[in-house]
């Protein structure tokens, strides 16, 4: 039944325009010069500005980083909550919860507060660079989401019998995991790897309050007195960001179409 | 080694104190990583100078307009993006839940609604600033003022409170999308058609069963709206920067000196300010969803 | 009182009801019965406004009601499952088509609360449809669509998705209900002994036709139809060989075939009986043994699965068959003529025909 009703119309055409008018004035913005003419400039300086290229590649390195390590903390508590430890459910997913209760902004406030009054040797291990100061807050703002997708994935496929059936094979836990477990929540991983980059890749409040440099605050920055550039890469990220979740929409329709299960 | 069964026997037999220390790591890094600075802000609002417990930061922000003023704003600024969007939202929603589920439109929707949601921020401020800046800078301002329409002269701008409340709708109606998503796929047709058939016109059986029904998890959805843009700033910050006035600047203005100097506890005493609304929304919201869920299955 | 005429309904290249030429008759209760896909549940639905035809006409009392909509059609209809309103409790359910019809809220649940009596649910008028049994939301459905005195009753697959307990209980009460109220009914099922002990007349359909409408006992003796005679009713296809003058071998018995003319002497055929025209005794030498024994009450089916591994199909109306699971019987067929038919090939109905 694909008659149009005009409800259907109306706001999907509204959405369309609302949406995709400051997607098209953004892009129109990003090709103009300032003597008028369109070209591509904006973009190529993406590149040739080298205190954005190397924010892109702080940003980059933290994201992967924290991707990884979002998914090597969780898993394993998922997994073992699930099977061993079922009482703790609740408590983990309140402490899962905290960091959307706490906003970033109050999460920030005590680091700046811990950066600032630490002693020298802490400082000097974790508070000097962007990389070992932010990543390991990233991974605590991913955790909502990462416990959620890797729980949904989890009970999703039967984990007492693969698991039995693997370690009475000989397997140790660790390939367990990585062997036969990760392969059957392929999807929820790659989902919450995807959703913790492009957290990492926006995330600027606490970047900023705790004085880094990382793509967003770059582009703050540098949005006072050249907007096109940044323009530019906002963009570009909108578009990155959106072809990663919808090529994992195909992924997702795929896995759950096929009950196959992975064993090695 | 000994044979599978023994070894199976082996493993079971083991001590459950493996598991818990199998929960050493996820432990250990929550403790270190979220309630260390956590712990920093509590005990900083709750102390004064000489490391004695004290209500006077709380008593500080509560009388105070400098500190009353961006409370009343967040609150205020919360509470109309989601309503904006949770309308939109939702009727979006409807109409694209419609279509069946492995259509181009519901994905081409939900990735989008996905990416405006939980990646806005930063690129959406921009954006903003794009199509609606000040003219010439704006693209959509510019043509509007070219066709006789001048917004900026009528007072309208981007990098104001209103033009921060206008970015958030920009995220609040695709999140409103995928919260209310699953309970509108819940309404069983067989509902609209046994209404029907008793003589209820589709407007009858929206107002009796559908509306209803989705009462508590539009609720719900709609709190979490509240709480999300409560809690928002980075579309803020790159939208006015830490000056305009609502509670997520008022923070950054206190730890990073703008306006006095070493007003680190105000700043943590704000900072409790926020968690206990964001606190008092999650538990309505968990109020709300047990009426949802008994409803939906 | 209600007329298919020629109704077909096309989804792109699928017919899912071929030309559908169908009379209901005034308080009869009339049961579409077909596997699934053969388009009994296209023709209640359309019947109830849900769907509408490609090309035809439904007429009820006379009147074309082919374009009027659902909620102005004056019919009460039961859903399989999942359809009472959750955010109502028991009564109110019972009671919303009378508030549609705008009656006054004292009257509809008191109306309400006769119809939950009728059909034994007075105690559970204030629980909402997650706190009920399967069979007990069925029992308010059924209140439900009869609270508002429908002309027509129309019922899809109501009892399918309950236990075979509350299913054999529920099919006697819709029945004697609908008996009591003299209610038109069509009700759509693919399980044959509910069409088969429920309804006035059966409509036997596949792949969008009406293959035959008639009484049950018709339908199960007289199959007017290849599919029927094969559909309705159990039928035994058993190995044989024909002989010369219509005589065919099966199971070490000569019995005369009713169609032998089409088959060539000496082929392989098969011949076609009811279970009800074999008998069993029991044989410590005998050609199978009892593989299955199914106690229904009024008679006994047993499944005797024969040493080359044929499976026999035996009804025994007798109570003095104390055979049991294992025992070695010997098989004997009752009828003196049977149907033949080619292996593999449908069986003709004539043929199944004459051997009632």
């Amino acid at each position: 039944m694909g008659r149009p009703r005009l409800w259907r119309v109306v706001i999907l055409v509204a959405a369309l325009i609302y949406f995709f008018g400051p997607l098209v004035a953004s892009i129109k913005y990003s090709l103009i010069q300032a003597n008028g003419s369109y070209s591509l400039g904006n973009y190529a300086q993406i590149l040739s500005n080298g205190a954005l290229r190397s924010s892109m590649f702080t940003s980059l390195e933290i994201a992967g980083i924290a991707a990884v390590a979002v998914v090597a903390l969780m898993l394993p508590t998922v997994v073992l909550v699930r099977l061993r430890l079922p009482q703790l459910t609740l408590l983990v997913e309140g402490v899962t919860i905290l960091p959307i209760v706490v906003p970033p902004i109050v999460i920030a406030a005590g680091l700046a507060h811990l950066q600032g009054s630490a002693p020298e040797w802490l400082v000097r291990l974790w508070f000097n660079h962007p990389l070992p100061a932010l990543t390991p807050v990233y991974v605590v703002l991913a955790m909502p989401f990462t416990y959620r997708a890797l729980d949904t994935g989890v009970r999703a496929i039967d984990l007492r019998t693969l698991v039995d059936a693997s370690r009475s094979l000989g397997a140790s836990w660790f390939t367990t995991l990585t062997r036969v477990i990760l392969p059957n929540v392929e999807t929820a991983v790659l989902g919450a790897m995807f959703l913790t980059i492009a957290l990492c890749l926006g995330e600027v409040v606490i970047a900023t309050i705790m004085l880094y440099v990382t793509l967003p605050v770059q582009m703050i920055q540098v949005g006072a007195a050249s907007p096109g550039i940044s323009v530019a890469i906002s963009i570009l990220s909108f578009l990155f960001v959106f072809v990663l979740l919808f090529l994992l929409s195909f992924l997702a329709g795929r896995r759950r179409g096929s009950s196959s299960v992975r064993v090695i | 080694m000994g044979d599978p069964a023994a070894r199976r026997r082996r493993g079971i037999a083991r001590p459950a104190g493996a598991a818990w220390l199998g929960m050493l790591p996820f432990s250990a890094y929550v403790l270190i990583f979220l309630g260390l600075p956590l712990y920093e802000v509590i005990h900083g609002a709750f102390t004064n100078d000489s490391e004695r417990l004290t209500l006077s930061n709380f008593s500080a922000i509560f009388s105070q307009s400098q500190y009353l003023i961006p409370l009343e704003n967040s609150l205020i600024l919360s509470a109309w993006t989601a309503a904006l969007g949770a309308i939109f939202g939702t009727w979006l929603a409807a109409a694209v839940v419609a279509s069946p589920a492995g259509s181009m439109l519901r994905r081409v929707v939900s990735s989008a609604s996905a990416v405006l949601a939980y990646f806005a921020g930063v690129p959406l401020a921009f954006a903003l600033i794009a199509a609606l800046g000040r003219p010439p800078g704006g693209v959509i301002t510019t043509w509007l003022k070219h066709i006789g329409i001048d917004l900026y002269a009528s007072g309208f701008n981007i990098s104001s409170l209103f033009g921060v409340g206008l970015a958030y709708v920009y995220f609040q109606i695709p999140m409103m999308v995928i919260l209310i998503t699953p309970a509108l796929e819940g309404l069983r047709p067989q509902w609209q058609e046994a209404a029907e058939n008793l003589g209820a016109t589709k407007l009858a059986y929206l107002r009796h069963v559908a509306v209803p029904v989705m009462a508590p998890a539009f609720i719900g959805a709609l709190l979490v709206l509240f709480g999300n843009a409560f809690g928002a700033y980075a579309t803020a910050l790159a939208l006015v920067g830490s000056a305009i006035p609502l509670l997520p600047a008022a923070i950054e203005s206190a730890i990073n000196g703008n306006v006095l100097v070493n007003e680190d506890r105000i700043a943590f005493a704000l900072g409790v300010e926020m968690i206990l609304v964001v606190m008092i929304v999650m538990v309505l919201y968990g109020l709300v969803q047990r009426r949802a869920r008994r409803w939906l299955q | 009182m209600i007329r298919f005429e020629a109704v077909r309904r096309q989804y792109g290249s699928v017919a899912a009801l071929a030309g559908l030429d169908l009379e209901i008759h005034e308080g009869e209760l009339v049961a579409l019965l077909g596997p699934s896909g053969c388009g009994k549940t296209t023709a209640l639905r359309i019947l109830g406004g849900f769907d509408r035809p490609t090309s035809g006409r439904v007429l009820v009392d006379g009147r074309d009601v082919t374009d009027v909509p659902p909620n102005k059609r004056d019919m009460g209809m039961v859903f399989q499952a999942y359809s009472l309103f959750p955010n109502m409790d028991a009564r109110s359910n019972v009671a919303f088509g009378l508030r549609m019809r705008g009656r006054d809220k004292a009257s509809r649940l008191k109306r309400a609360d006769e119809l939950l009596e009728l059909v034994g649910l007075s105690e559970v008028a204030d629980r909402y449809a997650h706190q009920l049994s399967g069979g007990q939301q069925q029992r308010v459905a059924i209140a439900r669509a009869l609270a508002i005195e429908p002309k027509v009753l129309l019922l899809d697959e109501p009892l399918s998705a309950l236990d075979a307990r509350v299913r054999a209980q529920l099919r006697a009460e819709i029945r004697s209900l609908q008996q009591r109220l003299g209610i038109t009914t069509l009700f759509v099922t693919h399980d044959q002994s509910e069409a088969l002990s429920m309804a006035d007349r059966v409509g036997v359909m596949q792949a969008g036709r009406l293959e035959q409408l008639d009484t049950p006992e018709n339908v199960y003796r007289r199959p007017a139809t290849a599919f029927t005679a094969e559909f309705v009713g159990a039928m035994n296809r058993l190995p044989g060989r024909l002989g010369d003058g219509g005589q065919v071998q099966v199971l070490g018995q000569r019995l005369s075939a009713i169609n032998a003319n089409g088959h060539q002497p000496g082929a392989a055929v098969e011949a076609l009986l009811r279970p009800e025209a074999i008998g069993l005794f029991p044989d410590s030498a005998g050609a199978g043994e009892v593989t299955q024994r199914t106690f229904l009450g009024s008679a006994v089916r047993f499944e005797v699965t024969l040493d080359g591994g044929q499976r026999v199909l035996v009804e025994s109306s007798s109570h003095d068959t104390e055979l049991a699971v294992g025992a070695r019987v010997g098989v004997r067929i009752l009828a003196e003529s049977v149907a033949i038919a080619a292996p593999g090939e449908a069986a003709p109905p004539e043929a199944v025909a004459a051997l009632a």
